[in-house]
């Protein structure tokens, strides 16, 4: 099957939140407990065990693109629907002790939840922040790609039930070249912060999951350089094993002096 | 750019002037008071929320973390005192490293979400997972020292042969193996993490809990009665790398070190690394004569010892909420986005 993956675009985006509803719906994932956040329209706060699409809703003392403010303070109002970003180099499967994580042949990420232990390390693992681990259930969960949707050809329910095409699902590389254009539309429609978030020159070799953003990657709550932990294996072990050496010379001198 | 000017005459004026003497405005003109405009979000992060997740590990974990220490290093000990002849601390080393694997298994098994699946840990072997490398190494180590324990008995009990005594010797060099590993990969679990303050620290962590590791399995080895120079010189220089540990925290200032030194994680740092450092250091230095004192100062570096792993975990769950610590290391990362 080919690679497939998800652009999501924060500048045609309305905050409908259907997304999170048609994830909620088709994956039967509990409630997020009804809370009020106070931050904007946002009441789910952030990705979770139990919030595998998440409506972010920005309010910025910025000009929206070649919006005039007048003496007034410039105000924007964005909105940008995250999701598991399903990496090249994923923290929480190289993570997991038991491969109850793994790779699946549409290359996304799968949490195995009948495997899953529960141990928890995959959720210090991820630098996105994505999964987490449901306490009633004990077990880690996160977005599945709909895996189970798209081995029968279908698309993801986030991007099924988007009404305005700002969740697109497609190939990675042809959704890579649209974001290009796209970028380079809402430029010179005066949207001069407009970017792409697709963090390939990091560690983590690109995601899944690429986004079309209005300003810096840090007011979206995204990791400017998301990194792999593991790229500091060497370095850990290494002091641990220098350490552990000492340890061996202490005991040594202990007896001997 | 000022923020948020109030409506004044002045603030008016200013504006007017500014505008027939340059032709424009470069400053924000004027905010009404109480005006129907949301509280804008942070420029920096998105409301403040956090970006990563907390550690969901409970109470059980840094109390494993002390234990499985204690375990290793008890074992590497066991093994020094044979080569040296010391049939005390050999047999009671061993001991300890066997009580302390047996209490381990139970206080991981109790951490996890699924319990009853805690076997999926040795499902696979994955040398990139460090929870995967402990999970394995514990059980290697406890049936090592299960087994260095029984040959060992069995010698005492009048039983033994050469076998016994060859298994023995294997037993307790890889009882003494599997330990340091034991003993330090946890710590290599906190540093191989997103988490800023762990990750960040990730050549110190080995060392505090190495020495933590060496000082409890010593101060252990004291309460049970083994006030032997021996003991006293790994609880002086355990203690002594706990001091310069806190020192190093302490001086270097750095912001994604701040869950260490600020609020209540940073007080709980404290008091671990006092009663863990120069606590003890200086009752060992001046009463080093004294049982009494030798004794308060193993129990103060334990306590140290035990306060110092919660604080770390604390610290890890602190550091996750905090946005900035993660965006100002990537920023000043070599290879952060350019925009």
């Amino acid at each position: 099957m080919p690679t497939s993956a998800f652009l999501t675009d924060a500048s045609i985006c309305i905050g409908c939140k259907a997304c999170e509803v048609a994830c909620k719906e088709w994956n039967h994932i509990p409630d997020d407990g009804f809370n009020w956040t106070g931050q904007s329209y946002d009441n789910t706060h952030a990705l979770g065990a139990s919030t595998w699409r998440h409506v972010l809703f920005l309010e910025e003392k910025q000009p929206m693109g070649p919006q005039i403010a007048g003496i007034e303070e410039p105000f924007r109002w964005q909105f940008l629907s995250d999701v598991c970003k399903h990496c090249e180099n994923a923290g929480c499967l190289e993570a997991c002790p038991t491969g109850a994580i793994v790779r699946t042949e549409l290359e996304s990420v799968y949490v195995q939840h009948d495997v899953c232990n529960g141990c928890g390390y995959c959720v210090v693992s991820c630098p996105f922040g994505v999964v987490d681990k449901n306490h009633e259930v004990g077990t880690a969960f996160k977005c599945t790609f709909c895996y189970d949707r798209q081995r029968d050809g279908l698309m993801p329910a986030c991007a099924k039930a988007c009404p305005t095409r700002s969740i697109r699902f497609g190939h990675l590389d042809e959704l890579r070249q649209e974001a290009q254009v796209r970028v380079k539309e809402l430029q010179n429609r005066g949207y001069n912060d407009a970017q792409v978030y697709d963090p390939t020159g990091s560690s983590v070799g690109g995601t899944h999951a690429i986004f079309v953003i209005l300003g810096e990657p840090e007011a979206y709550n995204f990791p400017p350089a998301p990194e792999v932990p593991t790229i500091h294996l060497k370095s850990s072990w290494g002091a641990a094993l220098a350490s552990a050496f000492v340890v061996v010379l202490v005991v040594c001198l202990a007896f001997a002096l | 750019m000022a923020a948020n000017p109030k409506i004044t005459e002045q603030r008016l004026d200013a504006l007017r002037e500014e505008a027939l003497r340059t032709g424009k405005v470069q400053d924000h003109g004027i905010v009404p008071v109480g005006g129907p405009f949301p509280k804008p979000a942070s420029e920096v992060s998105y409301h403040g929320n956090p970006v990563l997740k907390p550690p969901t590990w409970t109470w059980q974990v840094p109390l494993y973390f002390w234990v499985g220490g204690v375990a290793g290093i008890s074992a590497v000990i066991a093994l020094v005192a044979h080569l040296f002849g010391n049939a005390g601390l050999l047999r009671a080393g061993l001991w300890v490293g066997l009580a302390g694997g047996l209490i381990s298994a139970p206080l991981l098994i109790a951490d996890l979400g699924r319990p009853s699946r805690f076997l999926n840990m040795l499902r696979v072997f994955k040398l990139r997972s460090a929870m995967s490398v402990g999970a394995w190494t514990l059980s290697g180590f406890s049936a090592a020292v299960g087994l260095a324990v029984v040959c060992h008995e069995l010698i005492l009990a009048g039983y033994g042969n050469n076998f016994w005594l060859a298994l023995e010797w294997l037993a307790e060099i890889s009882a003494a193996l599997t330990g340091l590993i034991l003993a330090s990969y946890t710590s290599v679990l906190l540093g191989v993490t997103a988490i800023p303050v762990w990750s960040e620290n990730r050549r110190l962590i080995p060392i505090v809990f190495l020495s933590g590791g060496l000082g409890s399995a010593g101060a252990v080895l004291e309460l049970l009665g083994f006030l032997l120079p021996v003991t006293q010189f790994i609880g002086f220089v355990a203690s002594a790398f706990e001091t310069l540990v806190a020192i190093v925290i302490e001086l270097r200032g750095r912001y994604v070190d701040r869950p260490l030194r600020e609020g209540g994680v940073g007080w709980l740092t404290r008091a671990g690394a006092a009663l863990g450092g120069p606590t003890p250091l200086l009752l060992r230095i001046f009463w080093g004569h004294s049982s009494m004192a030798r004794y308060v100062a193993a129990v103060c570096f334990v306590t140290g010892a035990l306060i110092s792993r919660y604080a770390w975990i604390a610290a890890g769950r602190v550091s996750s909420r905090d946005p900035q610590a993660l965006f100002r290391i990537q920023r000043s990362a070599p290879n952060a986005a350019a925009h």
